[in-house]
């Protein structure tokens, strides 16, 4: 193949900082322009990807919006049979179930990532990091598997004795026997939260450089004070980046809330309600959606439902700009 | 000389008022800040510091010199118990500060750290902390809410380090946005800020510029009157300047310590002489 | 000594007391996740160890409620549907990524590589109704084909990601060694700067794969699962995942046991990806 610099009338590239770097090498000869517009093309199908995933939805759940417009999102009644569909229910199971998990889990992942980053020996480590992410990697639904054998029992316990002594609580104050519901969809989502959050901000703990946490130490701080005035602050943009990351799974979780979250589309009163969440109400009924107004409906749930995810994540992007006081760049 | 010191355990009980007997056939001590007494450190199996003994005295400024990996870092950090937050060091001897062990069974190194100051090699201001707070980073931690005396305290230690002029109408710029010698002085001012009776300094200027650096020069000049000053350099120049005895390490040995002028002029040992001629190290 | 100042003293009880309340804390804390990790995988171990056998791996399902047959449909379903999506997802993902980062001018790369950051948000139910409108609505049926698609979108961010990274770590002065002998750019790319991150890109895959191979709310509506022996992508096909939740949800004990051995299967094949994944971590930072 040969070279003809000349040849293509097209501007070169440069590099718009100025300093031209290896990877801004002009492209000069016909392979490489074949290769540049094979790999754009790539790179083009990926936005491609995401524009289609956007239209279909829209365009899936066009009847519904014609018909119940941003009513929907406010509308309690969800009745195929009288064709009445709102989402407001879902949405709200949704929300508080990611919530109260993310409550649940946010704590106990910061604090034991910082117990391995901190407080165990270097050696000691693996032991317990690699249980942790292997359980980060295992799939929604073996969870759910668990969460319904399992864990939905012994809180059917918990919500019994709750139900028996507290009563009086609104919170306490539902179908106790059930077992499934909000407290087991909580419960099980901030579960299968915290291992992530835990690896992720573990890592991000190692990286916080030990010339700022020995300066702390010098001053005469307890080793508690050092991790939480110095530690701390300066990991907090990676630490609030693994916390979205944990509410995005929260919030798009489908498998296991499914299993144990409850199947009921009633606004909830309680922690024992059960309710879906918008994920676990598509994967329910769309198999059972036997008309276009309703399959419309399950897919405009999932618009919403897709809407939410990434709003959150782009807060989470511009959070972290801004925390990082503009020195961590958005696009890269 | 007694001393009544609060000796407090590892559980945080109650203080027991603890006596240190002072030590037998040694001349008034009044003068003498820090004792070390045949202190051995030892990383694993290696021993980095061999057996070192010696004194520092009061409000005077101590050098500690020698060739790289000599063991000098490793030697100023036992003074302050720091070299404990590397796992596997291993400590032998004493230190007593005031007649007081540092090492002793029920001394928390947190008391320690208080009354011997650190100011390390790399200015390390807290990046997410004001010039201010950086300041008070460590005089907050017994608690100090009163903003009034915290602004004092924040003025005085930016003073005594000879940076207030430079800061004070920036006070609420982030600790990082000065250059690496205002940094430095900033660190110092951190640490006086709590008052300690020695201030250790680990080759404190070798990252920073000419200019920085003969500010901190003199700014130890300075304070040499109201705080103990150790300092470790590599830099003889700067030990002969600024300090009023000078310690020779080689490899993890003490080989000599003196007055600065007798031991840059006419020192006892040949290692010495060679070391400060330029002939090895 | 300076007598301490007795109202040091007072606080400094307080911060020790502090300290020692805040390690308890996070000791809870760690135990508590240590305890979960215990609980999860020693469940699906045990109870899924117990129920596998050979008939399991081999055969094909029995009718609801008769006790023996096995997942075999599934498995081979499973490997299928991934291995369709690899073959999309693979060459979609390096190839974006060679383009973010070795052709960095255009501001094009560093949007597609934000909008792969938010690809990888989106819950997986959504995609499957993305693979529903796109592909089993037009063709009228559920087919693993549908399967692969939303196992592909959901791959495609994955791959595109960690190969990128990927090829930031290697190191410019290699890629000028090359250009500097005449070597052109593409040239350089393939022979290169890819041999030299192939361990990092095989690990990326590798965690693609293991991650599509779980995913069982896309398959809800487009590969729809099928009691049946099937080779066929074109029709409804069966895959490991789906079929647990099937399973689970059923009446039937004989499903649950296989449930539980089934996820047993998916928690072997998330081993050995972790294992794939630091051998090759580890040795790449050998060399």
């Amino acid at each position: 193949m040969q070279s003809e610099p000349q040849a293509l009338n097209r501007p070169l590239l440069q590099s718009r900082s100025g300093k031209t770097k290896a990877r801004d090498a002009q492209v000069i000869n016909l392979g490489d322009r074949v290769f540049y517009v094979a790999t754009r093309s790539l790179a083009f199908c990926v936005i491609v990807l995401a524009l289609l995933l956007t239209a279909d939805l829209i365009r899936g759940a066009w009847e519904s919006i014609g018909t119940f417009g941003l009513k929907f999102l406010v509308g309690t009644t969800w009745d195929p049979v009288t064709r009445q569909f709102g989402t407001l229910p879902t949405i709200i199971g949704t929300v508080v179930k990611a919530t109260i998990g993310l409550l649940l889990a946010v704590p106990i992942s910061i604090g034991s990532a910082i117990f391995i980053a901190f407080y165990v020996p270097k050696s000691l480590r693996p032991i317990i990091s690699y249980p942790i992410e292997l359980l980060a990697g295992i799939p929604s639904i073996v969870f759910g598997l668990w969460g319904l054998f399992v864990m939905v029992p012994v809180i059917r316990i918990v919500q019994i004795w709750l139900k028996a002594h507290f009563g009086w609580f609104f919170l306490f104050n539902g179908p106790a026997v059930y077992g499934v519901g909000v407290l087991s969809g909580s419960v099980i989502l901030a579960i299968m939260v915290i291992p992530i959050v835990t690896a992720i901000s573990r890592d991000i703990l190692l990286t916080v450089p030990r010339l700022q946490i020995e300066g702390m130490l010098a001053l005469g701080a307890t080793k508690w004070e050092a991790i939480w005035k110095v530690a701390l602050p300066y990991a907090r943009v990676g630490l609030v980046g693994a916390v979205i990351l944990g509410l995005g799974r929260a919030i798009g979780e489908t498998m296991a809330v499914t299993m144990v979250g409850g199947n009921s589309f009633d606004l909830i009163h309680s922690l024992f309600d059960p309710v879906h969440s918008m994920a676990s109400q598509i994967a329910s009924e769309f198999t059972e959606a036997t008309y276009g107004l309703y399959v419309s409906s399950l897919i405009y749930v999932g618009l919403v439902l897709f809407g939410i995810t990434i709003c959150v994540s782009l807060l989470a992007q511009l959070l972290i700009w801004k925390l990082s006081k503009g020195k961590v760049a958005i696009f890269e | 000389m007694n001393n009544e010191s609060i000796a407090v355990d590892e559980q945080g009980d109650a203080p027991e008022p603890r006596r240190v007997e002072p030590m037998e056939e040694q001349p008034p001590t009044e003068d003498i800040r820090i004792h070390v007494e045949g202190l051995s450190v030892y990383y694993g199996k290696l021993r980095a510091v061999k057996n070192v003994s010696l004194a520092i005295k009061s409000r005077k400024v101590t050098a500690i010199i020698g060739p790289s990996g000599c063991g000098k870092s490793t030697f100023i950090r036992c003074l302050n118990r720091m070299h404990e937050v590397t796992p596997g060091t291993r400590v032998e001897g004493k230190v007593l500060l005031d007649g007081y062990d540092l090492y002793g069974p029920g001394t928390d190194p947190v008391e320690v750290r208080r009354k011997v100051g650190m100011v390390f090699q790399k200015p390390n201001p807290f990046p997410t902390m004001s010039i201010r707070d950086n300041a008070i980073a460590g005089f907050r931690l017994n608690g100090s809410r009163d903003r009034r005396l915290n602004d004092e305290k924040v003025e005085k230690s930016l003073r005594m380090a000879a940076l207030w002029d430079e800061v004070k109408d920036q006070l609420h710029q982030p600790g990082t946005s000065l250059s690496g010698g205002q940094q430095q002085r900033l660190c110092i001012a951190r640490a006086l800020a709590v008052e300690p009776e020695v201030l250790l300094m680990d080759e404190p200027c070798s990252a920073l510029d000419p200019i920085a650096t003969a500010k901190i020069e003199e700014l130890i000049h300075e304070l040499k009157d109201t705080v103990t000053i150790v300092i470790v350099t590599h830099n003889m120049q700067q030990a002969a300047r600024v300090s009023d005895f000078t310690a020779f390490f080689y490899i993890g040995e003490l080989v000599e310590f003196g007055v600065t002028s007798k031991m840059f002029t006419n020192p006892d040992k040949q290692q010495t002489e060679d070391y400060i001629t330029g002939r090895f190290g | 000594m300076s007598a301490p100042n007795p109202a040091l003293g007072l606080r400094y009880f307080r911060r020790k007391a502090i300290e020692r309340l805040a390690v308890g804390g996070m000791l809870l804390c760690a135990g508590i996740t240590i305890f979960f990790l215990v609980t999860i995988l020693g469940y699906v171990l045990y109870r899924g160890a117990t129920a596998i056998d050979w008939e399991f791996l081999t055969s094909l399902p029995l009718p609801p409620g008769e006790t023996g047959g096995g997942i075999a449909n599934a498995l081979i379903g499973s490997a299928l549907v991934v291995a369709c999506a690899a073959m999309m997802a693979v060459p979609i993902g390096l190839g974006a990524a060679v383009f973010v980062n070795e052709f960095p001018s255009a501001g094009l790369g560093r949007f597609v590589r934000f909008l792969a950051e938010v690809m990888t948000g989106v819950p997986s139910i959504v995609v499957g109704l993305f693979a529903y409108a796109l592909i089993v609505r037009p063709f009228g049926s559920f087919s693993g084909f549908s399967g692969s698609v939303a196992y592909a979108f959901i791959m495609i961010p994955i791959i595109l990601i960690s190969a990128h990274e990927a090829f930031r770590l290697v190191p410019d002065s290699l890629r000028e060694a090359s250009l500097a002998l005449g070597i052109s750019k593409w040239r350089t790319i393939m022979r290169v700067v890819l041999p030299v991150s192939s361990r990092a890109l095989l690990t990326g895959v590798v965690l693609a794969v293991s991650r599509a191979l779980g995913e069982a709310a896309p398959m809800l509506f487009t590969a729809f699962g099928n009691p049946y022996w099937s080779l066929n992508l074109g029709k409804p096909i069966a895959t490991v995942p789906l079929l647990i939740y099937t399973y689970a949800t059923a009446p039937y004990e004989d499903w649950h046991r296989k449930a539980w051995a089934a996820s047993f299967i998916l928690l072997v094949v998330v081993l050995i990806t972790s294992v794939l994944t630091r051998a090759f971590l580890r040795g790449k930072s050998n060399e």
